[in-house]
């Protein structure tokens, strides 16, 4: 999927990563892999992803990281362009796979939170007493939704955050067309 | 008198005793049926139906059916796992389970079933319900977004510690844990020292001041899935070993 048509040399496959609803702690177990990432940079390409913070897919990706679910309509917008623009999509952490903490919110209704962060807080100062709206701020959902809730996932690594050596078992084996199959070891939801 | 009932699970011979349910001959055959209701020693719930077998070939849960001779047991099949995992992807979905902070992670039976099953999301959409969280206790907390009913404390509470402290009320998906009291858990004569509080298999009863005493990689299921102890028992029967034509 990697080949531009342009008969250049063979490119290397692409993987890109996004970080939704999360707190970038996937994204950090993905640093964790060590002196692992040379060898990944030795036989990948990353395209969007905030490791090499390029803001927008350049070719079509053979891996798609997720980090996080969709809390907003800004989530949902940049999962789906990720299920268009990567073969294969992969819920990173248990905020992708089951909504993880920003889902603590799933049970209480959106406009209780945002009063209660806006207004009522016992550490806020707001006068005014105005919840923030403007087109420029990404409507909220009245859920936090999993990733695999709004768009296909091809696989899951759950963990919060799954552990540098889950996301080297998970890419080497996808990288080399084999299928993700976690030991034991590696399966944990914290 | 006869007092061996030999039987088959899986095609192998295990020998127990008249009395005996599948679940508990199983277990001294050390042959491992996944279960999350049961507890040994107190009465069978037969609730949960994670102990799901075939007996003769009928779907009954091994924690409440007894043990007959000849009986032909079926556990470890494609079709009872796929079963057993559902029920825990169901359990996942129907309650609020946020493992990353949660004090039982690690030593939670619900969390290592899922793991033994290889679970890595569950197949279903959330429900998010709304539940109740009682803390009103000094030194227990009650968190029914954990709660899966399988009602080990109900149990325990009334025919161990004699005090029957829990009870369910309502029914279907509006069933839920609550307390003999007029108003919440402080209102019992719950203590800290029952032992209903040590046969929660999730975090939905819980001791305060005690949460992440052990490190992670060292509680209870970090190492090894849940039903090693059972299928490392050494007391089985010799029997057990036989393979039996099928």
């Amino acid at each position: 999927m990697s080949e531009n048509g342009k008969g250049t040399v063979a490119a290397k496959p692409r993987v890109a990563t996004t970080s939704l609803a999360g707190c970038f702690g996937c994204h950090m177990s993905i640093l964790d892999i060590d002196e692992r990432i040379l060898d990944l940079v030795e036989i990948i390409d990353f395209d969007k992803s905030p490791i090499n913070d390029f803001k927008v897919f350049q070719e079509q990706c053979v891996v798609g990281l997720i980090e996080g679910g969709c809390c907003n309509e800004e989530n949902v917008h940049v999962l789906r362009d990720f299920r268009k623009k990567c073969d294969i999509l992969v819920s990173v952490g248990d905020c992708a796979t089951m909504g993880g903490i920003p889902a603590l919110r799933n049970t209480i209704p959106l406009e209780e939170c945002l009063r209660e962060a806006y207004v009522d807080g016992p550490t806020v100062h707001n006068p005014s007493g105005e919840i923030p709206v403007d087109e420029d701020i990404p409507l909220l959902l009245n859920k936090v939704f999993p990733a695999h809730e709004v768009v296909k996932i091809d696989y899951y690594l759950p963990g919060c955050p799954p552990s540098a050596d889950a996301l080297w078992a998970a890419l080497s084996a996808l990288l080399s067309d084999e299928p993700v199959e976690l030991p034991y070891s590696l399966i944990k939801y914290d | 008198m006869n007092d061996e009932i030999i039987f088959f699970i899986d095609g192998v011979q295990v020998t127990g005793r008249p009395g005996q349910t599948i679940i508990e001959a199983a277990d001294e055959a050390g042959v491992y049926i996944p279960r999350l209701c049961h507890y040994p020693g107190i009465e069978a719930w037969g609730s949960c139906r994670v102990c799901t077998v075939a007996a003769n070939g009928r779907p009954c849960s091994a924690c409440t059916q007894p043990i007959t001779t000849g009986l032909v047991v079926e556990n470890d099949t494609e079709t009872l796992r796929e079963y057993r995992k559902s029920i825990i992807e169901m359990l996942f979905v129907e309650g609020n389970h946020f493992c990353m902070f949660c004090e039982k992670s690690g030593d939670c039976e619900l969390q290592a079933l899922a793991y033994r099953m290889g679970i890595t999301a569950p197949r279903y959409p959330y429900l998010w319900p709304e539940r109740e969280v009682d803390a009103s206790h000094p030194d227990v907390i009650i968190d029914r977004n954990r709660c899966i009913l399988c009602a080990r404390c109900v149990r325990v509470s009334r025919d161990v510690d004699g005090k029957a402290v829990f009870q369910f009320v309502e029914r279907g998906p509006e069933k839920k844990l609550t307390v003999n009291a007029e108003a919440r858990l402080k209102d019992t004569d719950l203590d800290v020292t029952d032992e209903a509080l040590d046969v929660c298999p999730v975090g939905a009863l819980l001791k305060k001041r005690v949460g992440y005493a052990v490190p992670v990689g060292e509680r209870m299921y970090d190492q090894e899935p849940i039903g090693s102890d059972i299928e490392s028992n050494t007391d089985a029967a010799p029997a057990a070993a036989t393979e039996v034509e099928a």
